[in-house]
């Protein structure tokens, strides 16, 4: 085997069987899984505590609206009695207090919820339209009964009202070919986001993996000895590629293990019956989806293209930037003073986080677009900018001028790595090691 | 027969020259000794020689002709800063350092085991490395150094942070790796074992070569011409134009006199004249050690300097 394959080798097997990498590549998947799922399924159990709810209502009016239900006991007492009785047992005997102190259909604040705890969302909603319908009624009645508006106009808006006047934007693509097809902004953004903050994760942790190898072989004093036998450009490039290798057998082992649980989970009857019921009832804003709607949704997501564009991505992110980190591993002695050297390389990732954080909401704003071309910035930005679609001149641009800085940046770090692997003692300055570049 | 020419080589870091225009020339099947004060330019000279980085100008000659990018492999290196990976696994480290070197694994294989037996550690093959004494872990590195076999071994500081008795080992091992005809380019503070151990040296000061040849004519160039007799006497009262007595030192029924003479003087005249004149238990002549021989040539090349 040639040298180059034997660092490659070395560098790839020697992290790959270590206990760290193993248990860390098994158990993200799950905790992931986990993370995800265990709060979706615990929204699904019914709490089997009824809560009882005081209603006290001045007027009369509404308390005979509210309706018990699986989750909720509404207990009407009449206006004689006065809150203050009740103020001292709210948490014990019940759960919260609904007052009403006036007609809500001329003064509408006149409603108070009163709880010790957080009041549930599903509560309030649940409340709120109650109430919304009890006085859009009251309303049409006092039209009515002003003689104003004829009885049969009334009956076609109460028709209108109670039919509901519910509108679903369904977002609708063009593609070439002319035809319209279904998609989700929203599932763009996730699977943006989502692409996004792996990308940035693997070029801080990997990158610095690379800082730590070089400075590792530094501090140990191994590497004259390596240089010896091998030219330090092999062993850099063996370095990036082994632990690179590293990194995409993660990404790999994780796809494979999220797919497979995922689908395993999927089949539980309790995540697909219940998954959109509960996803409903923690957001009402958000439109009923069932389990079918979302496979079709993501079906219109092109996973080809953008794990294709996520590999090419991550390939020029990751060896731009490590070549940046073995830069900085090779002209320092020890871990202390990585610092100084390594605050401008996280701002500018943290920069290009951030600046794919808020293309999402604007994928073709001129962030998102100068971003887009920046070598340091575009493997994150990209992420999030694919999944939105992108004419393909950008997306080429973008790996091109990826590639070619990566190209001159590895060419310079080889050349500032091959003189500061040998340098000992005094922290250079950056003048210096620029000067590095120069030696013969 | 040269193993190893260097030609004029000159290597400019930013403000520093480092080497200017060094010359050196390493018989076959001798120990070499690069000898030079705390940065005069010996490492910067033997990571060139090692093809670590690139002289300025000049040539490096083996075997009378250029140096190629295969003759690394022809060489053994023991870096001044020498280390290894600290948690890998003895075996495994040599075998990888060995394959560096263009060794294939069997073969690599069989030399570690003949060299683990020889240096007596084969139940450190799977220890790791941080679990060694530093002792064990030069031992280590000096196998890995000569495992492929190499024509010329280059040893920087290779005594330094070893046991005396472990210093005797690698000695040793030096001496037999001449015997079997190897080239070993030897860069050491240890005046000491300079005179153990080379046949020729190189002094290197203020990045040029200030003192070039073979031990002895150099210690023979240096002598003081200092004689000391050891007399059955009580006490010494010898005068003459010739010669000075720097010592005189009373040890039972003997004395022992140290005497300068002049550079025209004859040793056998000094010799004859106090064989006439005492009865002489034994003579011979002080030559300067090594120590005394780089500390004169460092300081006189400084005054000329200043």
């Amino acid at each position: 085997m040639n040298t180059l394959g034997l660092i490659i080798q070395r560098e790839y097997s020697s992290r790959v069987t270590k206990k760290t990498f193993i248990l860390f590549t098994i158990f993200m998947p799950v905790l992931f899984l986990a993370l995800a799922f265990v709060p979706l399924w615990l929204s699904t159990i019914k709490d089997s505590e009824i809560k009882k709810i005081v209603v006290i209502d001045h007027t009369g009016i509404y308390a005979p609206e509210f309706k018990s239900t699986d989750d909720y006991r509404f207990e009407i007492v009449g206006k004689a009695d006065e809150s203050a009785n009740y103020t001292p047992r709210l948490g014990k005997d019940f759960f919260a207090i609904l007052q009403i102190t006036d007609d809500l259909s001329k003064k509408p604040q006149n409603v108070f919820l009163i709880s010790e705890k957080q009041v549930p969302m599903s509560l309030l909603k649940n409340i709120e339209k109650v109430l919304s319908e009890k006085v859009t009624r009251q309303k049409l009645d006092e039209l009515s009964a002003s003689g104003n508006v004829d009885a049969q106009t009334i009956v076609k808006v109460r028709h209108i009202i109670e039919s509901g006047a519910n509108v679903t934007v369904s977002t609708l693509r063009l593609n070439k070919e002319g035809e319209t097809f279904a998609s989700s902004s929203m599932l763009s953004s996730i699977v943006g986001i989502a692409f996004t903050l792996l990308i940035y994760i693997f070029l801080m942790s990997y990158g610095g993996m690379v800082m730590q190898a070089v400075l590792e072989e530094k501090r140990s004093r191994i590497v004259e000895v390596l240089v010896s036998s091998v030219k330090p450009v092999n062993l850099l490039i063996g370095k990036i590629v082994g632990i690179g290798l590293v990194g995409l057998t993660q990404l790999f082992i994780w796809a494979l293990l999220l797919g497979s649980l995922t689908m395993v989970l999927g089949i539980l009857p309790v995540f697909s019956n219940d998954a959109a019921t509960s996803s409903q009832l923690m957001n009402n804003s958000m439109q009923p989806v069932n389990m079918s709607e979302i496979v079709a949704m993501f079906q219109t997501i092109n996973w080809l293209e953008i794990i294709l564009y996520f590999i090419v991505f991550f390939i020029g992110g990751y060896v731009l930037y490590a070549s940046i980190f073995a830069m900085i591993g090779a002209s320092v002695d020890n871990e202390q003073d990585t610092q100084q050297f390594m605050m401008p390389i996280t701002i500018i990732l943290l920069f290009a986080f951030y600046a794919g954080f808020y293309s999402i909401e604007n994928p073709d704003g001129p962030l998102a677009f100068w971003c887009s071309f920046i070598p340091f910035t575009s493997p994150v930005v990209m992420m999030v900018r694919i999944p939105f679609g992108i004419p393909a001149w950008e997306k080429i641009l973008s790996v091109i001028i990826l590639y070619g800085s990566f190209v001159v940046i590895s060419i310079f770090s080889a050349k500032i790595y091959r003189v500061g692997i040998l340098m000992y003692g005094k922290k250079p300055t950056v003048k210096e090691i620029i000067k590095w570049a120069k030696y013969k | 027969m040269y193993y190893l020419e260097t030609k004029d080589i000159v290597k400019q870091y930013a403000e520093h020259l480092a080497l200017n225009g060094v010359s050196i020339a390493v018989p076959q099947g001798s120990v070499f000794g690069l000898l030079g004060p705390n940065g005069a330019g010996k490492t910067t000279l033997i990571r060139i020689i090692t093809r670590i980085i690139a002289p300025d100008s000049g040539v490096i000659l083996v075997n009378g002709r250029p140096f190629t990018g295969q003759d690394v492999y022809r060489i053994g290196y023991l870096p001044e800063e020498r280390g290894l990976y600290k948690k890998m696994k003895v075996g495994d480290q040599v075998m990888y350092l060995a394959q560096l070197r263009g060794m294939s694994r069997k073969n690599a294989q069989t030399e570690l085991t003949k060299w683990f037996r020889q240096f007596n550690i084969t139940n450190w093959y799977n220890r790791k490395v941080e679990e060694l004494s530093k002792g064990m872990q030069q031992k280590v590195q000096f196998i890995a150094t000569v495992i492929h076999n190499p024509d010329l071994i280059i040893l920087d500081e290779p005594f330094s942070g070893f046991d005396p008795l472990n210093a005797d080992i690698i000695k040793n091992e030096i001496l037999r790796l001449k015997n079997e005809g190897k080239t070993v380019l030897l860069s050491t503070h240890d005046m000491e074992s300079v005179e153990e151990l080379c046949d020729n040296i190189a002094l290197i000061n203020q990045s040029k070569v200030v003192l070039h040849g073979n031990v002895f004519e150099i210690r023979n160039a240096y002598r003081q011409h200092v004689l000391r007799f050891r007399l059955f006497s009580d006490d010494f009262e010898m005068e003459n134009e010739s010669f000075t007595v720097l010592s005189k030192e009373k040890k039972h029924e003997y004395i022992d006199v140290r005497i300068q003479k002049k550079v025209e003087m004859e040793n056998t005249e000094l010799i004859k004249l106090i064989l006439n004149a005492y009865p002489v238990i034994s003579f011979e002549e002080e030559l300067p050690t090594m120590r005394e021989v780089f500390v004169s040539a460092v300081t006189s090349q400084s005054i000329k300097d200043n």
